[in-house]
């Protein structure tokens, strides 16, 4: 059964459980609050939510009434308004009024209801209450205790989500302060997720912390490409440089969080790129023309057919890998592919998952064949000792992890050619005799298949640095070197190919997969 | 528009008539000398305006250090994008944020008075009523935290070489 209820004029069908805050944000009606959050307990401890109610003598917090049949709410009243302007009032008492040198300044929940609802002239003659500054409460996370409101969303994260219990409330009255428990760091895998939710500029992020003004910064909608979950994030960059990631709201995969690791990803898309078409002389790199690069690699191909292999790491999106499926199956004759998600990494229930790859399951569903472990790479490694391999073409590999420096170094040896493709110089690179740049997945469209079967959407935040070119434009190029004459446009024609080629995917569009994604069934 | 006379069209009388205004302050200068404007500059040094918008500069707390937070508004403000702040951690926690690097490219600049506008602890001036701004080479427009806190005067300009930071 759901309630019926008016919240500012507007009839209104809510789930019988809902609070009116949660019914009115389902409606498009904006409350203003700070401890609320969807995702977390009700603390109702900041008074921001208030609404009148018809009926009802006083002001009632909004996150913490539920909805009742033929209740008549007002979130916009006089009473409500100067109800929000008196907490607001009281909230900012003791608060330093830092903006100039805080981080939230630019998305802080003070300024903007300031903004929307203070706009008084402080009343306030006594001195403010002097708390701890540039506390150092984890590897990543600073708190600024005169900052924060005690909206405890933070300790509440850790109590409820990461169920690590670091934070506390301390002392009494206006000296009560957030800490850490005695001998205890706010480390948790997930500890950064706090920064995000602390609706003011208590908790910011030492990594981030004065790089940049917020409102330089650019949003664009990405899937994290850290392990086989794939969180919806926000990839937050400037300029063509990626300054953090930001969790986005996805409650099939994500809720409202992502994991450290995955946060602090984005320092691949900055550093350690490869940028050029590369051909190693000797012990020397020397820059070449794509051209150059890509015919060497076509007639080495040639040269060695029936004696190619594909070492593919799952980390390039279901267009790059439909694409080299085909290159594998239509152009080169009969090469090994060998799909390697190299070495599992952390996994919990929440979050983690121990496959570090987004990709694993679309890479499979385009028709790579199933991942191998480390000790089953002992085959391709006989193999090219016993020279059936002579060409070995590896992509987004760590090759150092995948064989041992030394077996490397001996492969190296052995093989007519290695090529290299990446976006970044992963170890092992170096050992390589063509290196090709792909780009990263801020700078190019695509799709991700997480382990789920949800079909994700990347977007290109900006241009691909260098020379990089996405993955399934290498193959092509290859494809057409090759004598094909491959003619996609884009990514988004790549899947359209695929929705038709793939029964699992049939019907896909990017439109279709949208921001939230879509749930496919697995390919037979 | 009104349509010129006959008189008008000639042009030739208005043309005498003003030459006839410039011969008159010429001898009366000549032999006067009552009425110059021109300042010899650069032998005299010119009069600017307190108001004047000259080169940049930025103020000091009473302890001598940069009174400049790094907070940015004026890189915000500014319409030619030409401050460009690092910002940094102060080791004292009651300071906590201070600019590592502050460069304004003074040939870029406008001379808006935007960014002195901008900023919230007026840290930064435009009272230098310096106006001279010549260089050989782009580079040594660039003036970096230590000039414009007046640390060192700009005399790389006539020894030809970019300011030191
Ligand atoms: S928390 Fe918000 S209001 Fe307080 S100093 Fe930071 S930006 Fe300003
Ligand atoms: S640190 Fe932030 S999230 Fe935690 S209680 Fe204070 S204001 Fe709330
Ligand atoms: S005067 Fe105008 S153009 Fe020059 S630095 Fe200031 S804001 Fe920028
Ligand atoms: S506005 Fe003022 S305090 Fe802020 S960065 Fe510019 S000079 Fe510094
Ligand atoms: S949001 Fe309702 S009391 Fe804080």
């Amino acid at each position: 059964m759901a309630k019926k209820l008016t919240i500012d004029g507007k009839e209104i069908l809510a789930r019988d459980d809902a609070t009116i805050i949660e019914a009115a944000h389902e409606a498009g009606i904006v409350i203003p609050h700070y401890c609320y959050h969807p995702k977390l307990s009700i603390a109702g401890n900041c008074r921001m939510c208030l609404v009148e109610i018809e009926g009802r003598p006083k002001l009632e917090i909004s996150c913490n009434t539920r909805v009742a049949d033929d209740m008549v709410v007002y979130t916009q009243s006089p009473r409500v308004i100067e109800g929000r302007r008196g907490v607001l009032e009281f909230l900012l008492i003791n608060h330093p009024l830092d903006c100039p040198i805080c981080d939230q300044a630019g998305e802080c929940g003070l300024q903007d209801y300031y903004m929307q609802y203070g706009l008084y002239h402080s009343r306030f003659l006594e001195a403010k209450v002097h708390k701890r500054k540039v506390v150092d409460l984890g590897p990543d996370i600073v708190f600024d205790a005169e900052r924060c409101i005690l909206c405890t969303r933070c300790v509440r994260f850790c109590q409820e989500i990461t169920k690590t219990n670091e934070l506390g409330l301390f002392y009494r009255g206006d000296t009560v302060e957030i800490d850490t428990f005695p001998g205890k760091r706010l480390d948790n895998k997930y500890a950064g997720n706090t920064v995000d939710i602390c609706p003011v500029g208590a908790l910011t992020s030492k990594d981030f912390r004065f790089k940049i003004r917020v409102w330089f910064l650019q949003e664009t909608k990405s899937i994290c490409p850290g392990c086989a979950r794939g969180c919806n994030i926000f990839i937050h960059h400037h300029d063509g440089r990626v300054y953090r990631l930001k969790p986005r709201r996805n409650d099939a995969v994500n809720d409202t969080w992502i994991c450290d690791a995955g946060r602090f990803g984005y320092k691949a898309i900055n550093e350690q790129r490869l940028l050029h078409p590369m051909q190693r002389q000797g012990e020397a790199w020397q820059r070449v023309s794509w051209a150059q690069a890509l015919a060497q690699v076509s007639e080495t191909l040639q040269r060695h057919a029936g004696a190619v292999a594909l070492l593919v790491a799952p980390q390039g999106t279901n267009e790059d890998c439909y694409l080299l499926a085909r290159l594998a199956r239509e152009v080169l004759s009969a090469p090994q592919v060998v799909l390697y998600p190299g070495e599992p990494g952390d996994e919990d229930d929440l979050l983690l998952r121990a496959d570090k790859n987004p990709n694993t399951r679309g890479a499979q569903d385009m028709g790579l064949p199933p991942p191998v472990s480390t000790a089953q790479l002992a085959s391709l490694v006989a193999a090219v000792e016993q020279g059936q391999v002579r060409v070995l073409y590896a992509i987004d590999v760590n090759l150092q992890q995948a064989f041992g420096a030394d077996t490397l170094a001996r492969l190296a040896g052995h093989l007519d050619c290695l090529v290299f493709q990446g976006a970044n110089t992963l170890p092992g690179w170096e050992q390589a005799h063509v290196a090709l740049p792909s780009c990263t997945y801020a700078e190019r469209d695509g799709t991700f298949t997480n382990f789920q079967g949800r079909v994700q959407r990347l977007n290109a935040a900006f241009r691909p640095r260098g020379e990089a070119l996405p993955a399934w434009q290498i193959y092509q190029r290859l494809a057409n070197a090759l004598g094909q004459s491959w003619d996609y446009p884009s990514a988004e024609a790549i899947l359209a190919d695929i929705a038709t080629r793939v029964p699992a995917y049939a019907g896909l569009s990017y439109a279709k997969i949208g921001d939230l994604g879509c749930l496919v069934g697995t390919t037979p | 528009m009104e349509r010129l006379t006959f008189w008008q069209k000639l042009y030739l009388p208005e043309i005498l008539r003003g030459l006839a205004v410039t011969t008159r302050h010429f001898f009366a200068n000549l032999l006067g000398q009552r009425h110059t404007v021109t300042q010899q500059y650069p032998e005299q040094p010119t009069r600017v305006s307190p108001r004047y918008r000259g080169r940049h500069r930025l103020m000091r707390k009473e302890d001598g250090s940069p009174r400049c937070t790094a907070c940015m508004l004026c890189a915000t403000a500014c319409p030619a994008l030409c401050i460009h702040i690092e910002a940094a951690e102060h080791e004292d926690p009651t300071v906590e944020k201070y600019p590592a690097v502050f460069t304004i490219d003074e040939l870029r600049c406008v001379f808006c008075g935007l960014c002195v506008e901008a900023c919230p602890c007026d840290a930064i001036r435009m009272d230098t009523g310096v106006f001279a701004l010549a260089a050989y080479k782009r580079e040594h427009f660039l003036y970096p935290r230590n000039l414009l806190l007046g640390d060192e005067e700009p005399r790389h300009i006539a020894e030809g070489r970019a300011p030191l930071d």
